[in-house]
C-alpha cells in the first residue's frame, strides 16, 4: 500500500502548508516513512528498532545500548569501524541512541549517496560478527560513559533514585544505560540474543528525510530491506505494568558535589495513545501553565516574581512513552529558603491554580506558541524524521503524529482542568529533596 | 533606500550533490552590512547578530557585567515589565535568544511572516530601551549566582578555570566571565547600562537574514533594530600569549572518572597555515570515531568513551586544545597515550591516505551544513565576524584541496609540541601529580 499524507497545518492566518509524508510497509513487515525537503540536497536515513532498554531481560539492564555501540563493529562484509569510515570518506555524519522504548542508527549525508547507506545499514542488521576482543574493549567504553553522565553528577544519579522510586514494577525504573553492577557482567552471548530476536525487518521502522523522491526510496528499501527474512518468532512486546500508586513516595537524595538544593517531584500519568491522545495534549498545556515560561507559568510567577523564594522553576510531561509516564515539576530554592518552605508554596500554587479559572489570554498564547512550533519545526527535516521514527516506535501511527497538531489545537480549559486533578494526585506522587549535607534537608 | 552591493549566486559541488545558496550582501541605509538569503517555502525568519568585543569588555572590577547585562535584555523594556515583555512575546510565538561569550554578544531571533512588524518592534524595542529595572537585576543575578556555585562543583568547569588562569592570567580570557561572587554582588543598574553602551555597538555589528523576507524588506528592519545604537565602543583587549608550559596539574575533586583539559598555543584564523592546521587537527582528533585519538585511546583501549581535539583561534590568543575523561585508575595511561600520539604525529606525521579520507570528509560534509535557515544564518554571521567574503563558500573547499601532505606534516613538525603540551586533570588520578 503506497499512501501519500499531507498534513495540513492551518496555522494562525497563514496559507495552509503541509509537510509531505509518504509511507509504506515492505512485504516482510518493514514500516517506511518518507518525508520530502527539497531545500537542500541532503538526506537523514535511520532506522529505528522496536525495543529498547524496558524491553531487556532481568538482569541484563544497558544491553540495549551495549548492542548499540556494538553494531559499529565487524560484520561479515564490513570491518570494525568500516560503516562510520565510509559514511565519513562521503562527507556524512552518523551515530545512534538508544532509550526505554527504541533503539536507533542514523546517518546523515549528501542525497545521492542514501543506496550506500541502506547496503551498509541493512547489512548489520543481520550480518554481525561480534568477538570476546569487542565485548571486553566496548564495555570498559561503556563504564566510562556510564562515569561521565551519572557517576560524575550527581543530578544524574539523584534522578535514576527518583525514577526507580516511581516505578515499582515497570522498566522505566531502571537506568537506559544499565545499573553499573549489571552492565560489568554482560557478556557475548546476551548482546547476541538481544541482536538475534529484535534486529529483523518486521521489528524495524526506517525513516528517510530530506531531498528524496518516495517511489525511489520504496525501489531501493525493497532492494535493499526487502530481502530480508522477518524473523517469525518475534515476541509480542509484553512489559511488567505499573500497578496503581496508592502512597505518596518520598525521598531524599545527599551528595556533597550538589551545588544547589532543590526539589523535584513526579506523578503517574497517562502518554500518547494511538487514537486517544486528547489527555496528552491537554498535559502538554498543563505543563506549560505550571511551569512553563518562568514569567508566566503558575509556578515561576508565584516563586519567582510574587515571592523570590525560587530561582529557578520548571514542569515537565514526557508525551512519547509506549507505557504510562511522568508529569513532573521542580524547584530550587533561592538563598537561605528552606526545601520544606519551597515546596509549601510549590504546593499553594497548585492549590491556587485548582481554586482559580484558567486564564483565557495565557491558554491562547501557549495554543498560538503550539501552532508556530509547527511551522519551525519544519526548518529541521532531522527533527521531524526524529518524530515520526519515536512514535512509530511507541505504538502511535503516521496518522497519530499528523492528527497530534489538530488535537493540541482543540484543547480546551475544561480539558486541563480535568486532566490536572487526575494526575495532580499527592497518592499518585512521588517528592525527592536533593542537597549537599543532611543539614540541609529541612 | 538600500545599496545593492553585491549579489552572488553561490553554487558549490559536493561531491555528487549540488547545492545552491545565493547570498545577497545589502547594506541598510544607515549602512549596516547585512547577509541575506531568500527562502520562501516557510513562512518564517531567521536573523543572527554578533557584536564583535564580548565580555572580554568587561571593565576592571566589573567581572561579570556583560554576561548579566545581556541576560537581562528580555527582562523588561521600554514601558514594559519583565513579565509584560515576555507575555507580549509569547503571544506572538517569536523567539528572542540573548548571548554572550568572551570575544562577543549575540542575539538570535525567529518570527513568523504573519506578525513580523511586530516582532521586529518588540525586538527593537528590547535592544534599544532596556529598562535594566532593580528587582529584575536582583531576580536573574540569583540566577547567575547559583550557576557560579554550581559550576564551582562541576569537574569540567574546574578544569576550565585552572587552565584559562593560568594560561592567560590577567587578561579577560584568563577568568570565568560569569565573574565572581564578589563581583556580580557588586553590579549595580548603572554597571548594565555601560556595558550595554560598551557591548552594543553599531560599527562592530555583523548581521545575518535567512527566510520568507525578501531585500526591499530587510534594511528598514536592520535599521529598526540597530541604527539607535552608538556608533563605537571602548578599545578591544590586547592580544596575550598562550603562558602554560609543558606539564600536568591535579586539581583533587572527590569524583569516580578524572577529566582532563590539555592544550598548548595554536594559530590564528588568518594564518597562511590555518588550512593545514585545520585538517591536521581533523584527522588528530577532530573527526570523533575516524580520529587518531579516538582510535588508540577508546577503540584500541576502551579508556574513555570520546576524546577530541580542537584549533581554538580566539579574536586575542591561539590554543590548540583537547579534553578527555577516564577512570580514576586510568587516567595516567589515557595521558601517556595522547603523549606518545601527539609526538608521533609531531615526528613522523599523517599518511597520505589520512589526509585524503580526511579531505573527501571535509569537503563533502561543508554543503551539508547549509540545510537550514536556522543553520544557514548562523554560518552566515560566523562568516562575517571572520572577515571571510560572500564567495568564501564557492572557494572553500578548494582551499582544502590545495593543502599538500608536505604543508600538514611541516604544520606537525612546526606547531604540535609534547613538551609544550599542559594538562590539567580534575579528580582522583593514581600515579599522577603536579609537575614543576
Amino acid at each position: 500500500m503506497f499512501r501519500t499524507l499531507f498534513a495540513a497545518l492551518s496555522l494562525l492566518a497563514m496559507p495552509a502548508i503541509a509537510e509531505e509524508v509518504t509511507t509504506f510497509t515492505l512485504d516482510n513487515g518493514m514500516d517506511v516513512v518518507v518525508i520530502e525537503d527539497h531545500r537542500a540536497p541532503v538526506v537523514v536515513h535511520m532506522v529505528w528498532y522496536r525495543r529498547g532498554s524496558a524491553d531487556e531481560p532481568l538482569g541484563q539492564s544497558g544491553v540495549a545500548h551495549f548492542l548499540e555501540h556494538l553494531l559499529f563493529k565487524a560484520t561479515d562484509n564490513m570491518a570494525s569501524g568500516e560503516l562510520s569510515e565510509v559514511v565519513a570518506a562521503n562527507g556524512g555524519s552518523d551515530n545512534a541512541f538508544t532509550s526505554y522504548d527504541y533503539t536507533a542508527y542514523y546517518q546523515r549525508v549528501a542525497a545521492d549517496r542514501l543506496p550506500l547507506m541502506m547496503q551498509m545499514e541493512a547489512d548489520r542488521m543481520v550480518n554481525l560478527r561480534l568477538t570476546p576482543a569487542d565485548i571486553a574493549t566496548e564495555r570498559d567504553v561503556i563504564l566510562e560513559e556510564r562515569n561521565m553522565r551519572v557517576e560524575n553528577n550527581p543530578s544524574a544519579l539523584a534522578r535514576e533514585q527518583m525514577m526507580a522510586a516511581q516505578y515499582l514494577n515497570h522498566r522505566y525504573g531502571v537506568p537506559v544505560i544499565g545499573w553499573k553492577h549489571e552492565m560489568e557482567s554482560l557478556e557475548l552471548e546476551d548482546a547476541l540474543s538481544f541482536y538475534d530476536l529484535y534486529y529483523s525487518p518486521n521489528n524495524a521502522v526506517l525513516v528517510v528525510a530530506g531531498d528524496v523522491d518516495p517511489a525511489e526510496v520504496r525501489s531501493l528499501a525493497d532492494q535493499y530491506y526487502g530481502v530480508i527474512p522477518p524473523e517469525e518468532n518475534l515476541p509480542e512486546r509484553l512489559r511488567a505494568e505499573e500497578p496503581p500508586q496508592t502512597a505518596t513516595r518520598r525521598l531524599t537524595f545527599v551528595d556533597p558535589r550538589v551545588s544547589q538544593p532543590y526539589l523535584a517531584r513526579s506523578y503517574l500519568a497517562p502518554e500518547r495513545d494511538s487514537g486517544d491522545q486528547q489527555k496528552a495534549a491537554a498535559l502538554v498545556y498543563l505543563a506549560e501553565m505550571l511551569g512553563g515560561s518562568p514569567f508566566s507559568s503558575a509556578l515561576g510567577v508565584a516563586l519567582q516574581f510574587d515571592t523570590q523564594l525560587a530561582v529557578y522553576t520548571g514542569a515537565g510531561y514526557d508525551a512519547d512513552k509506549l507505557d504510562d509516564t511522568t508529569f513532573s515539576l521542580s524547584v530550587a530554592p533561592a538563598e537561605g529558603v528552606a526545601l520544606s518552605e519551597v515546596e509549601a508554596a510549590m504546593d499553594a500554587a497548585i492549590a491556587e491554580f485548582f481554586a482559580s479559572a484558567i486564564d483565557a489570554a495565557r491558554l491562547e498564547s501557549i495554543r498560538t506558541q503550539l501552532r508556530a512550533g509547527q511551522i519551525y519545526a519544519r526548518d529541521n527535516v532531522e527533527g521531524l524524521a526524529n518524530r515520526y521514527g519515536a512514535a512509530l516506535s511507541q505504538g502511535l501511527t503516521v496518522q497519530d503524529v499528523q492528527d497530534w497538531p489538530a488535537v493540541l489545537e482543540a484543547v480546551t480549559a475544561d480539558d486541563i482542568k480535568a486532566v490536572a486533578a487526575e494526575v495532580l494526585d499527592t497518592k499518585r506522587s512521588v517528592t525527592m529533596w536533593v542537597a549537599a549535607s543532611e543539614g540541609d534537608l529541612k | 533606500m538600500i545599496r545593492f552591493i553585491a549579489a552572488f549566486v553561490v553554487g558549490f559541488i559536493a561531491i555528487a550533490a549540488r547545492a545552491d545558496v545565493a547570498i545577497q550582501e545589502l547594506t541598510t541605509p544607515s549602512g549596516i552590512n547585512v547577509w541575506l538569503v531568500e527562502e520562501h517555502s516557510i513562512p518564517f525568519v531567521a536573523l543572527e547578530v554578533n557584536f564583535v568585543g564580548g565580555t572580554a569588555l568587561d571593565e576592571a572590577g566589573k567581572r561579570g557585567a556583560t554576561n548579566l547585562m545581556m541576560a537581562l535584555i528580555e527582562e523588561g523594556s521600554g514601558d514594559m515589565t519583565a513579565q509584560q515583555f515576555q507575555a507580549a512575546r509569547e503571544a506572538l510565538a517569536a523567539t528572542y535568544e540573548f548571548d554572550s561569550y568572551d570575544d562577543g554578544v549575540t542575539i538570535s531571533a525567529k518570527f513568523l511572516t504573519e506578525n513580523r512588524d511586530q516582532a521586529v518592534a518588540l525586538l527593537a524595542q528590547a535592544i534599544n530601551q532596556p529598562r535594566f529595572d532593580q528587582d529584575a537585576i536582583d531576580r536573574v543575578r540569583g540566577q547567575v549566582l547559583a550557576n557560579i556555585a554550581s559550576s564551582a562543583k562541576n569537574p569540567n568547569r574546574i578544569a576550565g578555570e585552572a587552565f584559562y588562569s593560568a594560561a592567560f592570567g590577567d587578561h579577560p580570557y584568563g577568568s570565568d566571565d560569569s565573574g565572581t561572587v564578589e563581583t556580580v554582588n557588586a553590579l549595580t543598574q548603572d554597571d548594565m547600562f555601560t556595558a550595554h553602551r560598551n557591548a552594543l555597538v553599531r560599527s562592530r555589528a555583523y548581521v545575518s537574514v535567512v527566510g520568507d523576507i525578501d531585500a526591499e524588506a530587510v534594511g528598514p528592519i536592520v535599521d529598526q533594530l540597530l541604527a539607535g545604537l552608538p556608533e563605537d565602543g571602548p578599545a578591544l583587549p590586547d592580544h596575550v600569549d598562550f603562558g602554560l608550559k609543558g606539564g600536568v596539574t591535579v586539581v583533587p575533586f572527590d569524583i569516580p572518572q578524572s577529566v582532563a583539559l590539555f592544550g598548548q598555543a595554536g594559530l590564528k584564523r588568518d594564518d597562511e597555515d590555518f588550512f593545514a592546521a585545520y585538517i591536521l587537527n581533523t584527522i588528530l582528533g577532530g573527526n570523533g570515531p575516524q580520529s587518531i585519538l579516538m582510535e588508540e585511546v577508546r577503540e584500541k583501549r576502551g579508556l574513555t568513551y570520546g576524546i577530541y581535539s580542537y584549533l581554538v583561534p580566539k579574536d586575542h590568543a591561539e590554543m590548540w586544545l583537547g579534553s578527555v575523561a577516564s577512570a580514576n585508575d586510568r587516567m595516567a595511561e589515557t595521558l601517556d597515550v595522547v603523549m606518545d600520539q601527539w609526538a608521533r604525529v609531531a615526528t613522523v606525521g599523517v599518511s597520505q591516505e589520512e589526509l585524503d579520507a580526511a579531505k573527501t570528509y571535509l569537503t563533502g560534509e561543508y554543503p551539508l551544513r547549509f540545510d537550514s535557515n536556522q543553520a544557514i544564518a548562523g554560518i552566515m554571521v560566523g562568516m562575517q565576524v571572520e572577515g571571510l567574503p560572500v564567495d568564501y563558500v564557492i572557494h572553500r573547499n578548494d582551499y582544502i584541496n590545495a593543502v599538500t601532505l608536505e604543508d600538514v606534516n611541516r604544520v606537525a613538525r612546526e606547531i604540535l609540541d609534547p613538551e609544550a603540551l599542559h594538562f590539567v586533570v580534575v579528580g582522583q588520578p593514581v600515579g599522577l601529580e603536579t609537575t614543576e
